[in-house]
C-alpha cells in the first residue's frame, strides 16, 4: 500500500500513465492532525472513489490537493511536476485541477453562461467567441443547453450542480474532484448530476470523488479509497470492497451504511 | 380656491424664490451623499478588513453618531466652532459637514454588511477556477457587494434628504426656510396660505424621494439571489 508505483490501475480503468502522486501528505489544523501520511497514486482516466466517516479528511484532502488548504509536509505531482513547493503557482495548478463542492457555488450576479465562461475568458484568456463555443457544447452533453441565459437562482439544486461541473469542465483540467456534490440535493435530483459523472467517467476523465452514494461509488468506481481518521486504511476494486472488505473499519462503515439502506426501504 | 393659491405663488418672487430653496436643498444633499459614499466606502472595507484596531475606532464613530439626534450635531458644529474654537465656517459648509460625518457613518455600516455578507464559499470557488485574489474582487465580491450595497445606499439617500430641512435651525434659507418666510408674509391675507405653499413643498419633497426609492425596491427585485 505505501509503495504503488508500479501497480496498475486495479480495476482497468486507467492507462498507467501517473496523473497525481501524493506521497506522505500531512495536514494540522491547530493541535489536531487531520490528515496523517496520505499516499496516493493516480492514474491517467482512473476514477477513484474516496469513503469513509463524517470527519476522516475527504474534504480537507481535496482541498489540499488544489491548494485551498496548505500542507504541513509531503509532496504531491501533478504530471511529474512538484505542486508542493513554496512558490508554486497555485493559480495555474487550479486551471489543471477542476473542483466541485458540496453547496452550489454558482455566482449569483451571473448567468448561466457568464459562470461557465469566467474561468475560460479570464483565467486561460481564451478568445470569447470560441470558448462560448465551447461552453455551450459542454452545456448541451449536460442537458442544459436552453438555459445558458437563466440565473443561478431560477435553477433546480441539480441543474446548479450540473453548471458547476460545466464550469470546471471548460477549463479542461487534467483531473476534476468532487466533494459530495449531491450531499445536499433532493433525492429526485441526485441521479441527474449522478448521470452526468458517470458519462464523465465513461469518456475516461480522470477523477477523485468523495460520495455517500455507495451504489454510484460501486458503478463508478476503478478503485476504493476507504479513509478514517485520517489515513487510507483501504484501497481495492469495488466489487471487493463491497462484497468482502478486508478492514474491521471498513466492515462497520459499510454496516451502518446498510443498516441505514434497509431502514429507508 | 385655485386663486388664492395662484396669487400666493405669483406674489413678488415666491416662485423663484421656492426655487432657489429648492437648489439649496439638494446642493447640501448631493454633496454630502457625495462626501458620505467618498469617506463611507473606504471605511466600511476597513471594518470588514478583520484588523484590531481600526475597525473598533469606526465601530465607536459609528455608533457615538447614531444615537446622537443630527440637529444636536448641527448646533454641536454651528455654534460651538465659531464660538469655542473661532473657527468660522459658513452654514452651508457647517451642514454639509455635519451630514456628511452622519452619512459616512450609516454608509460605512452598509459597505461592511454588504462585503462581509458574502459567503466565504463564494471567494473560494472563485479560488477554486484559477482566478488570483484580484480577479476574484474584481469578477466575484465587488459586483455583488455592489448589489448588496446599492438598495441602503439609496434608502440612506432619501433620508439624508428628508433630513436636510433641519438646516432651517441655522438660517440656511432651503426649501423650508423659504416656504415659512412665504407664509409668514402671505398668512397675513390668506389663511390658506400654509395649505397651500406647505402642501407644495410635500409634493416636492414626494416627487424627489418617491421615484428614488422605486427604483431601489426595483433594483432590489431584479437582483435578489
Ligand atoms: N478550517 C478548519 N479549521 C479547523 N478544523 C477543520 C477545518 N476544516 C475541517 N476541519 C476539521 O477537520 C476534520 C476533517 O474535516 P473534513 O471536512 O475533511 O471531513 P470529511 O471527511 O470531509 O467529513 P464529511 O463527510 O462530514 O464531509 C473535521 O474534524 C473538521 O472538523
Ligand atoms: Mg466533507
Amino acid at each position: 500500500m505505501n509503495d504503488t508505483d508500479n501497480q496498475p490501475g486495479p480495476a482497468g480503468g486507467g492507462n498507467g500513465a501517473r496523473v497525481l502522486r501524493i506521497r506522505d501528505l500531512v495536514k494540522s489544523f491547530g493541535e489536531r492532525r487531520i490528515l496523517d501520511g496520505i499516499s496516493l497514486d493516480v492514474s491517467q482516466g482512473e476514477v477513484l472513489v474516496v469513503i469513509g466517516p463524517s470527519g476522516c479528511g475527504k474534504s480537507t484532502l481535496l482541498r489540499c490537493l488544489n491548494g485551498l488548504e496548505p500542507i504541513d509536509s509531503g509532496e504531491i505531482e501533478l504530471k511529474g511536476e512538484v505542486i508542493t513547493r513554496p512558490g508554486t503557482d497555485w493559480n495555474r495548478v487550479r486551471q489543471r485541477v477542476g473542483m466541485v463542492f458540496q453547496n452550489y457555488e454558482l455566482f449569483p450576479h451571473l448567468n448561466v453562461l457568464g459562470n461557465v465562461l469566467l474561468g475560460p475568458v479570464k483565467v486561460q484568456r481564451r478568445k470569447r467567441p470560441e470558448a462560448e463555443r465551447d461552453a455551450l457544447s459542454w452545456l448541451e452533453r449536460v442537458g442544459l443547453a436552453d438555459r445558458a441565459s437563466s440565473f443561478p437562482r431560477q435553477l433546480s439544486g441539480g441543474q446548479k450542480q450540473r453548471v458547476a461541473i460545466v464550469r470546471a469542465l471548460t477549463m479542461s483540467p487534467e483531473i476534476m474532484l468532487f466533494d459530495e456534490v449531491t450531499a445536499s440535493l433532493d433525492p429526485e435530483m441526485v441521479r441527474e448530476v449522478l448521470d452526468v459523472m458517470l458519462g464523465l467517467a465513461r469518456q475516461g476523465l480522470t477523477m477523485i470523488i468523495v460520495t455517500h452514494e455507495m451504489a454510484f461509488a460501486r458503478a463508478v468506481a476503478d478503485r476504493i479509497i476507504f479513509m478514517d481518521e485520517g489515513a487510507i486504511v483501504e484501497q481495492s476494486a469495488p466489487d471487493g470492497f463491497f462484497e468482502s472488505p478486508e478492514s474491521e473499519r471498513a466492515r462497520r462503515f459499510l454496516n451502518i451504511f446498510e443498516f441505514s439502506e434497509k431502514r429507508r426501504e | 380656491m385655485l386663486d388664492s393659491a395662484l396669487s400666493i405663488f405669483v406674489a413678488g418672487r415666491n416662485l423663484a424664490r421656492l426655487w432657489e430653496g429648492l437648489e439649496i436643498t439638494l446642493w447640501i444633499s448631493l454633496a454630502s451623499v457625495g462626501l458620505s459614499i467618498a469617506f463611507g466606502v473606504p471605511f466600511g472595507l476597513v471594518m470588514a478588513s478583520g484588523r484590531r484596531f481600526w475597525p473598533k475606532i469606526l465601530r465607536l464613530y459609528l455608533e457615538a453618531v447614531r444615537v446622537v439626534p443630527v440637529l444636536v450635531l448641527l448646533f454641536l458644529f454651528y455654534y460651538t466652532l465659531s464660538s469655542a474654537f473661532s473657527v468660522n465656517l459658513s452654514a452651508y459648509v457647517v451642514s454639509v459637514l455635519v451630514f456628511t460625518i452622519w452619512g459616512a457613518a450609516e454608509m460605512s455600516d452598509l459597505v461592511r454588511a454588504s462585503v462581509t455578507s458574502l459567503p466565504a464559499h463564494q471567494r473560494e470557488s472563485g479560488r477554486a477556477l484559477g482566478l488570483t485574489g484580484r480577479q476574484v474582487d474584481l469578477y466575484v465580491v465587488v459586483p455583488q457587494a455592489v448589489r448588496r450595497l446599492l438598495p441602503g445606499v439609496i434608502n440612506l439617500t432619501t433620508r439624508m434628504i428628508k433630513t436636510t430641512p433641519f438646516v432651517f435651525f441655522i438660517n440656511i434659507p432651503d426649501l423650508m426656510k423659504v416656504g415659512q418666510q412665504i407664509v409668514e408674509v402671505a398668512g397675513m391675507r390668506n389663511h390658506l396660505a400654509s395649505v397651500w405653499v406647505y402642501g407644495f413643498i410635500f409634493l416636492v419633497y414626494f416627487a424627489i424621494c418617491y421615484p428614488v426609492s422605486l427604483f431601489s425596491r426595483h433594483l432590489e427585485g431584479r437582483w435578489q439571489s
